[in-house]
């Protein structure tokens, strides 16, 4: 069986965010970058479908700039027998339908069985990739999964919907999945299996050898959301800071 | 603009969300039409066409024949602009409708600008305006994020016949379990979040909630990690609370977990990150690390 599972790294949204000249997205300096939580679900679901089913091949693919390696190394780490990179320095120019464009050429020859993805992304949450890349594709897409299980050649899935209701739902395969959170627990790479990565196949391919698409949609600006909020910000020594919200929880409520 | 409002129905019931997808076109003065898979009797209540699809023949999930109703509906009523909740059922439908139209998608809409639609980016530390560059766009909507119209009018319902279809199966719904605790009743919640660090600081969490006299909850991350059971955990997938005391430790403040506490009447939160977008709603931010200010808040309650 072939596996395909589409990452993106993201940067950690601790960071304190700064607009960019163009006013159009973020610095990239100064921030830390990760795999994409949902897809960190996606890596773990694939790498325990390869290893239930033995002789499965694996291959994880993630477009960007060159700093996302190491996230293609980690999925690598993570039991992922094959990485390739679709080079784009651009790549957050590109709109969801271009990127999932981008990786249904990749994928269309290749006859992949179960195609993974993460549901959407932490940066910009679209939520539109993975079900662009399924129709693209002309195969199932089964979204929001919180449980997978294949049996012989049909996938089911549990969906998750609003306040803890979920569906059950089946497709045959080829067929692809979008994870949600909480659908596993992602492992850590140990050092063997880190070693053992950087032996691992990581294929680069220009992003112009798969995208022909325009754009669909133009980002106008990026901004920091107008404050609606007033909290009153309380910094300093913890013991200070005890009494000061106690002060104000008797003020303020009823509870003290 | 001609809008069609695609509504939602579950277990039998339209779903109330559908009204903020009218509240939507009618903040935008837009003339609209609206779509459902539904049944007669649980119409949504406002004037204009109702482009209905039986569920009976439908089903509640088959995302390739609701995909080719819409289409139908969306054709005969002329629509440029194609409207979903983001919701399970619309993130899922709507990419399927928007390639079908050859059509953007702009996802997860939280205001309408004349310039374009304002999306939430980066955990809502920031805000993207964008806009679709086809004639026809399709379009999802925050829930919460457009007030709901008050239901009023009787539709005029034009049924969209149904043939068989589809790639995936339906096999039923599972309700959660429920569990030991109803949050809902709570007057004081103390909530764990990611930043607690490691599952034995939950205590420090109920060992505060317990102090004020309340229940301990927690987001999601920490319910999924299996730190805290499901019935405890706070927001769009678990409770939706309204205490008179919401205490957010180490909770980051996504939309999803604030849709479950907003309605609190105090919010206190602790965080080590000022620009938390908990700040947004909460009362008091305490810039603190929780693991510090736990311990000291409980000893000085109960001292
Ligand atoms: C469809 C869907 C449904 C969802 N449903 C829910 C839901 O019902 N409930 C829910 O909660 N989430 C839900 N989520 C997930 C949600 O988007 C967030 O991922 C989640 O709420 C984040 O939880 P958190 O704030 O605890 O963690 P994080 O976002 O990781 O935030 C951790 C916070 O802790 C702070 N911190 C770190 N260390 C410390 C310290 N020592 N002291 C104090 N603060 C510290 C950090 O600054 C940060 O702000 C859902 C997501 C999706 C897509």
């Amino acid at each position: 069986m072939n596996i395909l599972v589409c990452i993106k790294q993201v940067p950690d949204m601790e960071s304190r965010f700064k607009v960019d000249a163009a006013g159009t997205w973020f610095e990239e300096s100064d921030l830390a970058w990760r795999i994409n939580e949902y897809d960190e679900f996606a890596i773990e679901q694939a790498v325990q479908l390869k290893e239930q089913l033995g002789d499965a091949d694996l291959t994880v693919l993630s477009i960007g700039p060159a700093r996302l390696k190491e996230a293609l190394k980690k999925a690598l780490a993570m039991g992922c027998d094959r990485a390739v990179h679709v080079v784009d320095a651009a790549a957050h120019e590109k709109d969801p339908f271009q990127i999932a464009s981008s990786i249904a050429a990749f994928a269309k020859d290749k006859s992949f069985d179960v195609i993974f993805t993460g549901m959407q992304s932490q940066d910009r949450g679209s939520g539109q990739v993975a079900v662009l890349v399924g129709e693209l594709l002309s195969i199932p897409s089964l979204t929001t999964a919180v449980e997978f299980a294949l049996e012989g050649d049909t996938i089911s899935v549990r969906r998750e919907l609003e306040g803890g209701l979920k569906a059950v739902v089946k497709a045959k395969v080829p067929a692809l999945v979008s994870c949600q959170l909480g659908l596993n627990t992602p492992r850590y790479p140990t050092l063997p299996n880190i070693m053992k990565a950087k032996r691992k196949e990581l294929l680069e391919v220009p992003v112009a050898d798969l995208l022909t698409e325009e754009a669909r949609l133009e980002t106008v600006s990026l901004a920091y959301p107008e404050k609606k909020g007033s909290a009153l910000v309380l910094e300093g020594e913890v013991g200070d800071l005890v009494e000061k919200v106690i002060g104000i929880l008797k003020e303020k409520t009823a509870v003290l | 603009m001609k809008a069609l409002l695609v509504g939602e129905y579950r277990e039998g019931k339209l779903l109330e969300s559908s009204y903020e997808l009218i509240g939507f076109a009618q903040t935008l003065g837009a003339e609209f039409e609206l779509f459902l898979v539904g049944s007669t009797d649980q119409l949504p209540q406002v004037d204009g066409k109702l482009h209905l699809a039986d569920v009976a023949a439908a089903g509640e999930f088959n995302p390739a024949l609701h995909k080719q109703l819409v289409l139908d509906a969306a054709q005969k009523a002329g629509a440029d602009t194609i409207v979903f909740l983001h919701s399970s059922y619309g993130w899922d439908l709507a990419p399927r409708v928007a390639l079908a139209l050859n059509a953007a998608q702009v996802s997860e809409v939280v205001e309408a600008a004349a310039d374009g639609y304002l999306l939430p980016a980066c955990n809502s530390k920031l805000r993207r305006t964008v806009k679709a560059t086809t004639d026809r766009s399709v379009v999802t909507l925050q829930v919460g994020a457009f007030m709901a119209a008050e239901p009023g009018g009787t539709p005029q319902v034009e049924e969209l016949s149904v043939a068989a279809g589809g790639n995936t199966e339906f096999g039923g719904y599972e309700q959660a379990e429920a569990g030991e605790v109803d949050l809902g009743k709570a007057e004081v919640i103390v909530s764990a979040g990611r930043g607690v660090g490691k599952p034995e600081n939950v205590a420090m969490i109920e060992a505060l909630a317990k102090a004020l006299g309340g229940e301990y909850g927690a987001s999601r991350p920490v319910v999924d990690a299996g730190w805290v059971p499901h019935d405890r955990q706070v927001g769009t997938t678990g409770q939706v609370v309204s205490p008179k005391l919401y205490v957010a430790c180490g909770i980051s403040g996504a939309i999803q977990h604030l849709a479950g506490m907003k309605k609190s009447e105090f919010v206190l939160a602790i965080n080590t990150d000022k620009d938390a977008p908990i700040a947004e709603i909460a009362d008091v931010l305490v810039v603190a690390d929780i693991k510090q200010f736990a311990p000291a808040l409980t000893a000085k309650l109960v001292g």
